[in-house]
């Protein structure tokens, strides 16, 4: 299970790399395990408004549907247009090639409220439990 | 929570678990593709200790299970089983079951894990004057299933495999330990079931993936098996078939034996027969980027018609694929309907079942 330093994390398991006032954002790898293979993503358009915490996106498994969520409230201002054709990245590189969306966060504050990569690695460890 | 005596060999396996009719069963092992893949190419074998088995003993247990069943058991002899329906007088679906006629003294049903107590209490109710005997804890069950299955079953059984034909069974020793041995199975593929005691589960199990290893066979989990028999278009209790739906509705008239002089349900499901059916279980295939899922309402024309019952993406055909019911005037094969995912309507057409089939 990989916890990139870099990046910051949220309580539903997204990551944030943050440059600038953008945040690109993804699932972890955490999130990618315990949803099995993955099979179909839903994003939403450039231009959306998103809001922290509420549900951006959806990811599926051959299983399950699941809520994206977005971790800052801002604009989308680009989206992974190879994740509809390719799920499976978000399964193979989902720190990479598997990235969802870019946000133009509105408010850097709320980066206060995400996780460090020890936390977030000390938080999944409890999660399992 | 229950667990079947395999569950130290799934933990080791690194299964994750899930809970299905009160059972803690593994859900996957690496991945549900892989596993599917595994399944239709070469071999998978699945931990199926959660399904119950009901016997019906003495001189009244055919006629019992004539009377309880909507199949014909006189078209069984001994050692051959057949796929049936227990029904409500109503019609509605109390069970989807394999009855074995093991003699004529002695029928031994295979009834769903979530099921077993509302079946015993049921047959129990109806016996007939056969004894009624819940026998689930006596058997673990293993179901190897993919085209390789025989081959790897055939190094480990002095049974004769190819003397018996698709839903027969045979008694006999599997890895030195006695079994009994169906040529059943609910992924689409050749294969077999397995009945032994608990206290073989884990050494067949062992042998049985020792033995096909040279076929790169895996563990499957219950993942793999609903997206192997929702593929095969075969019904899932709970989802396909309920108390409120007949077999005639699921598409399942071919089991409904009205030749039978008696047996429950068959004057309801005589008179829906005569009135034709207000709806039917149907085969969905997206035409547009989407998953159906079960409870998702299928529309035509803005108006509700339906509601899927099973769906995923397909592994063998990679496309969204679903069951659901719609008004039986929109059953047909060909005609475009809409399903609701999350507040927009995607397209669906109606499609043939099943979505798969092997070739023989």
């Amino acid at each position: 299970m990989e916890f990139p330093e870099d990046l910051k994390y949220s309580k539903q398991h997204e990551w944030v790399l943050v440059e600038g006032g953008v945040a690109t954002v993804g699932i972890t790898d955490y999130a990618q395990d315990q949803l099995g293979d993955i099979v179909f993503v839903e994003l939403p358009a450039v231009g959306d408004k998103v809001s922290k915490e509420d549900a951006f996106g959806v990811v599926e498994s051959v299983k399950a549907v699941s809520d994206i969520y977005a971790p800052v409230s801002g604009k989308v201002v680009e989206v992974n247009d190879d994740l509809p054709e390719n799920p499976e990245m978000l399964n193979e590189d989902s720190y990479g090639d598997g990235w969802i969306i870019k946000i133009e966060m509105n408010d850097l504050d709320e980066l206060q409220d995400l996780m460090t990569a020890a936390e977030y690695e000390e938080y999944v460890a409890e999660e399992k439990e | 929570m229950n667990r079947t005596p395999l569950y130290a060999a799934h933990q080791a396996l690194g299964a994750r678990f899930v809970d299905f009719g009160g059972w803690e069963m593994p859900v996957q092992y690496t991945s549900i593709l892989d596993e599917h893949q595994a399944v239709r190419q070469r071999a998978g074998l699945f931990d199926v200790s959660h399904m119950g088995e009901i016997e019906l003993r003495g001189p009244q247990a055919v006629a019992a299970a004539q009377e309880l069943t909507v199949n014909d058991l006189g078209r069984l002899h001994d050692g051959q089983a057949q796929y049936s329906l227990l029904c409500r007088p109503t019609g509605g679906v109390v069970d989807d079951i394999i009855v074995h006629r093991v003699s004529s003294e002695r029928v031994l049903l295979c009834v769903n894990a979530s099921n077993t107590e509302k079946d015993f209490a049921w047959i129990a109710e109806h016996h007939n004057g056969a004894e009624v005997i819940n026998r689930s804890a006596e058997f673990s069950l293993l179901a190897l299933q993919g085209p390789r299955a025989t081959e790897i079953l055939t190094g480990l059984t002095s049974l004769r495999l190819s003397q018996i034909a698709p839903f027969a069974f045979a008694e006999g020793k599997i890895g030195g330990r006695q079994a009994l041995v169906a040529h059943t199975g609910y992924t689409g593929e050749d294969g077999w079931e397995i009945y032994c005691a608990p206290g073989d589960a884990r050494t067949l199990w062992d042998a049985l993936l020792e033995a096909g290893q040279r076929f790169d066979i895996r563990p499957a989990g219950l993942g793999a098996r609903d997206t192997l028999r929702l593929e095969r278009a075969l019904p899932l209790y709970g989802h396909e078939l309920t108390d409120e739906t007949t077999p005639l509705e699921a598409g399942l008239s071919w089991v409904v034996r009205f030749t039978k002089p008696s047996f429950i349900g068959r004057a309801a499901l005589l008179r829906q027969r005569e009135r034709g059916l207000t709806r039917c279980l149907v085969g969905l295939a997206m035409t547009a980027p989407g998953i159906p899922r079960q409870g998702y309402t299928v529309v035509h024309d803005a108006v509700v018609v339906g509601a899927v019952t099973s769906g995923t993406k397909s592994p063998t055909l990679g496309k969204a694929i679903g069951l659901g019911y719609v008004a039986s005037t929109l059953g047909a094969v060909g005609t475009q309907l809409g399903i609701d995912i999350r507040g927009r309507v995607i397209g669906a057409e109606v499609v043939k079942l099943p979505f798969y089939k092997r070739e023989c």
